[in-house]
């Protein structure tokens, strides 16, 4: 084994233990945290597929951004003086066997499909080029990005408002 | 023991998604449903760079991993500014009781 694939089996240990307990637990702050750990370990994979530039988004976006995010939505809209953290579960049993399903199928095409490997070579910086992709092949998706992100923006805040009717 | 190649991310991938899902279908709670999510966009953002890395020569897969998590981020915060408006009405964010259509 190489040092690759051990930092693979600790990183991929990490993800799915950390997602697990945002799946299973049922106190909010540990689903939150769960999730902050998984993000961590995506971002370690990003790493390890030579995209340090995502590596970096990732925990800009994810983890000081979307969780932060999230977390202000478990804060505000819980009763805090009750302490009920808590978040119950529905039909447990049956979307067990359903994703159980899923992920059988998952993996059956996953083995079944016959990739067209190229070769791996080292992996390289990778911002340079996604900066000049970003202003000239990708110039329309990022402008239209651009609009969709502020659409989001002032979308979010008319909705959040007190009085939106 | 193979040495680890595309597969691996894609087997890691597929149960992650399995494991959102599988929160987006059984929570209760709708920050906790947006956090599944947020799992399952992760789950196909690591395919996206797992591909790029693998079958592609070019760098199109990280492009398009760029637009994901900036249309997550977008959606996340839409997703709870609607969740928050639905506790300012109902007292409540569990999606079996947000079932009134007429606010």
């Amino acid at each position: 084994m190489t040092f690759f694939d051990v930092m693979f089996y600790v990183l991929a240990a990490m993800i799915l233990l950390s997602a697990a307990i945002m799946v299973f637990a049922k106190n909010l702050i540990y689903n939150a945290v769960g999730l902050l750990f998984a993000f961590f370990g995506v971002a370690g994979l990003y790493v390890m597929l030579g995209a340090d530039f995502l590596a970096a988004t990732q925990l800009l976006i994810y983890v000081g951004g979307i969780l932060v995010l999230l977390l202000f939505g478990v804060m505000l809209s819980q009763r805090i003086t009750g302490l009920e953290m808590r978040t119950g579960t529905l039909q447990m049993l049956p979307a067990v066997i359903v994703c159980a399903g899923v992920v059988a199928i998952l993996l059956r095409m996953i083995w079944m499909s016959p990739w067209q490997k190229t070769e791996v070579g080292e992996p390289a910086a990778t911002t340079r080029t996604i900066g000049t992709l970003f202003m000239t092949d990708y110039l329309i998706p990022f402008e239209i990005v651009s609009v969709l992100l502020l659409a989001a923006l002032v979308g979010a805040a008319f909705i959040g408002r007190r009085d939106a009717r | 023991m193979t040495p680890v190649g595309l597969t691996h991310f894609l087997v890691l991938s597929a149960i992650l998604f399995a494991l959102g899902l599988l929160a987006v279908i059984t929570k209760r709670n709708a920050v906790t449903v947006l956090m599944g999510v947020e799992l399952i966009i992760n789950a196909a953002n690591i395919n996206f760079i797992a591909f790029a890395r693998y079958l592609d020569k070019d760098l199109d897969g990280q492009m398009f991993g760029v637009f994901v998590i900036v249309a997550a981020a977008a959606s996340a915060a839409v997703a709870l500014a609607i969740v928050l408006n639905i506790y300012q009405r109902m007292r409540s964010v569990n999606l079996d009781e947000a079932d009134s259509l007429a606010g």
